[in-house]
């Protein structure tokens, strides 16, 4: 029966309440220069900044919409409120500082007691502003930096900001890097100095509260040589009936022989239009862990890139990507190996359902000199009805003979012999669909520390959940 | 005379369009160990999975039912809550869920009961010792990776720590070389001891057998039960083959 096969609205209440925005400071809906002058002002940017946020804004204005992926009809910029501030007045590091609504929806995400539990450092971002931010006393001692952009702009770190600020990701990169580079507000910076290894994660947080509002925050990520972290990004929102955009931008410079994990685990809501960019480059010897797991978002474009710049430098990607009723989620990762012995392992599982859509894009560029250099491209697709769809889009430039290139795709559905199985042990069918499709889902999982699999797994649930008439 | 436990009758099964099972009818007594032994393609598999259950095979007309109930029309979960089992012939592989937990929420799902996680390791411990597992399968995803002798053990661990009141299985001593097949009589035997349930074994051969007490033996050939006897028809069967029970039908 076709009814069985479509799925009931799943219920996010979880991620769903949402508090009023009528105290905070908003702009204009669209984008001009008096806008960005005026986020500019309200984020008191150094001259250079603000220099730099006009040429973005130029940059926006001359280049093109994307029209090779999903559709971003719905998205209208000239409604879109790119800075909101919330009424913290400024960034806390005591918890009990935070405004109690604010304090309230992150309480109610786990984000706190994460943090007393199992991280190293936790920020928290609410519409356009960092509203706390702390780092364990210890991880401080060692040296390391965790705090947002803005202070560290300001602050000892101004010069290494200025020298890393968007040259990894050129606002001439796209459209929406270009408007991320005008309007960008939030995130975080870390520096770990040479040698250290940061033992437990640090951990960001990105909520949009606002309707009709756009999140822009900025990741800037330095590892310096022979360090490591293991860095945590969770993003989650409301629904609203108006569009969203989170057009985020992460900037990772992992250096020799150092080790950068950066997990993900993104549940937006489904009015979300998710332009994030997210980019990785790798000196000698170093390596780039990318854990990507995508489940919200009503339109998403998202392919981390690592650049092997250094011999020897590795990148593994380890994705998957759920797409359910009335999401198109275009997903995927590319890899450019500029110089020798470079090592790329990309394993991606992608599940679309209820008429959901799919598409795992990825690119593997081999320059003349990566001589050596080894890549190895797997993504499977689980499609849990008639309905669904999944696309598998890879591409491979190989400009050097001595390569060890590999590539397998592979789409299925979930098999009735393991449905049977798993019941004859008493498990109900819907359980036992869910368990299957989170053992898919299992390259992700097992790469996450547990209360994230968890998290994780809970999702898939909430997802499955009503999937059996 | 023990209580039936599970009582089949008339039973017609088919798979898309083709009928396997006509009219086929079999009654087993609580705590009674039965044989079914046949030709290839007789439709042995066929009925365990049936009576377990299994959505691919349309019952057409006939009933099954099991302590009393009729169950013929039931999903799988509630047979199994119910204290039904089938081993497999070829154990699914299941990642995302390690062999321990998979038996722990197993064991949740047909009683109903929280099990606490320290006892339960312990029990699942000193199992895996009769079965000579290593523990560390404990540990590893069901199925992933197992050898098709250690696949067999884990059901047979699975029938031990579930404690079901039928367990029907399927080729159970299939692809085993000699030693594994004497661990797994041990563990089948293990079950009759401490649990005490019925038993459907269907089997080839008698080396998984050799210890046990058979109550009664069926021969099964193109989907119906062709002849009935007691243990001993087993060896007939080793020593002359099935040519003499389905020439009895075609004559």
């Amino acid at each position: 029966m076709k009814e069985k096969a479509v799925v009931a609205d799943i219920d996010r209440s979880m991620y769903d309440f949402r508090y009023s925005d009528e105290d905070s400071l908003k702009v204009d809906e669209g984008l001009t220069p008096d806008i960005v002058r005026q986020i500019a002002v309200e984020k008191g940017d150094p001259q250079w900044m603000l220099d730099f946020r006009l040429h973005c804004l130029d940059v926006y204005n001359k280049s093109e919409m994307p029209d090779w992926g999903p559709s971003i009809e719905g998205l209208d910029m000239d409604h879109i409120v790119t800075y909101v501030r919330p009424k913290a007045d400024r960034m806390q590091t005591d918890w009990q500082d935070v405004p109690d609504d604010i304090k309230n929806t992150f309480e109610r995400l786990g984000i706190p007691q994460a943090e007393r539990e199992s991280l190293a450092g936790v920020g928290a971002q609410y519409d356009s502003e960092l509203v706390y931010h702390n780092v364990k006393d210890e991880v401080a001692a060692l040296g390391v930096v965790y705090t947002d952009l803005e202070s560290a702009m300001r602050g000892e770190y101004a010069d290494m900001i200025q020298q890393h600020f968007m040259k990894l990701v050129p606002p001439t990169d796209h459209k929406f890097a270009a408007l991320h580079g005008a309007v960008w507000s939030g995130g975080s910076f870390v520096y770990v100095p040479p040698g250290v290894t940061v033992e437990i994660p640090l951990q960001s947080y990105f909520r949009l509260n606002a309707a009709g509002a756009g999140q822009f925050e900025h990741t800037l990520i330095i590892v310096d040589d022979e360090a490591d972290l293991h860095f945590i990004e969770g993003c989650s929102a409301p629904k609203y009936n108006v569009a969203n955009l989170h057009a985020g931008c992460v900037e990772l410079f992992v250096g020799k022989h150092a080790r950068l994990r950066y997990s993900t685990i993104e549940n937006w809501s489904k009015n979300m239009f998710n332009l994030n960019t997210k980019r990785a480059r790798v000196d000698e010897g170093g390596r780039i862990e990318w854990v990507s797991g995508s489940f919200g978002s009503h339109t998403s474009y998202l392919y981390p890139m690592s650049i092997l710049a250094g011999k020897g430098a590795r990148c593994e990607f380890s994705g998957v990507t759920f797409a359910g009723a009335g999401q198109d989620l275009d997903t995927g990762t590319k890899v450019v190996h500029a110089a020798e012995d470079t090592y790329s392992y990309v394993n991606t599982r992608s599940i679309s359902k209820g008429g959901g859509v799919s598409t795992f894009r990825s690119a593997v560029v081999v320059n003349p000199k990566a001589r050596g250099s080894k890549s190895s491209v797997s993504c499977e697709s689980l499609m849990l009805d008639d309905i669904s769809r999944s696309d598998t889009i890879p591409a491979m430039d190989i400009r050097t003979s001595d390569a060890d290139i590999g590539h397998e795709a592979r789409i299925g559905r979930i098999s009735d012999d393991v449905v049977f199985y798993l019941m004859t042990r008493g498990m109900s069918e819907e359980d036992a669909r869910a368990l299957i499709v989170s053992g898919f889902a299992d390259n992700v999982g097992k790469e996450l520390p547990l209360e994230y699999a968890v998290e994780m797994n809970n999702l898939i649930r909430l997802e499955m959940k009503g999937s059996i008439g | 005379m023990s209580e039936t436990i599970l009582e089949v009758r008339d039973l017609c099964v088919r798979v898309e369009e083709a009928e396997i099972l006509h009219g086929l009818s079999l009654s087993v007594g609580a705590g009674e160990t039965h044989v079914i032994m046949g030709p290839n393609g007789a439709g042995k598999s066929t009925l365990g999975s049936a009576i377990m259950g299994d959505p691919r095979y349309d019952k057409t007309s006939g009933t099954i039912s099991f302590k009393g109930e009729d169950i013929t029309h039931e999903s799988a979960d509630k047979i199994s809550k119910r204290g039904m089992f089938l081993s497999f012939q070829n154990p699914i592989e299941v990642p995302g869920i390690t062999l321990s937990n998979f038996i722990r929420t197993a064991r949740e799902n047909r009683t109903g009961e929280h099990v606490r996680v320290w006892d339960f390791n312990k029990e699942l411990k000193e199992t895996m010792k009769v079965l000579q597992m290593d523990e560390a399968y404990a540990s590893r995803d069901l199925n992933v990776g197992f050898s098709g002798g250690e696949k067999k053990k884990a059901e047979i661990l699975q029938l031990l720590m579930l404690r079901p009141d039928l367990a029907i299985l399927d080729e159970t001593d299939s692809g085993l070389d000699v030693d594994a097949v004497r661990i797994v009589s041990e563990g089948i035997e293990e079950y009759k001891k401490t649990v005490g349930g019925a038993l459907i074994i269907i089997t080839h051969s008698t080396r998984i057998l050799e210890s046990l007490k058979v109550d009664k033996t069926h021969i099964l050939a193109d989907g119906r039960i062709v002849h009935e006897g007691d243990g001993s028809l087993v060896k007939t069967v080793i020593e002359d083959g099935f040519s003499r029970f389905v020439d009895e039908v075609d004559a």
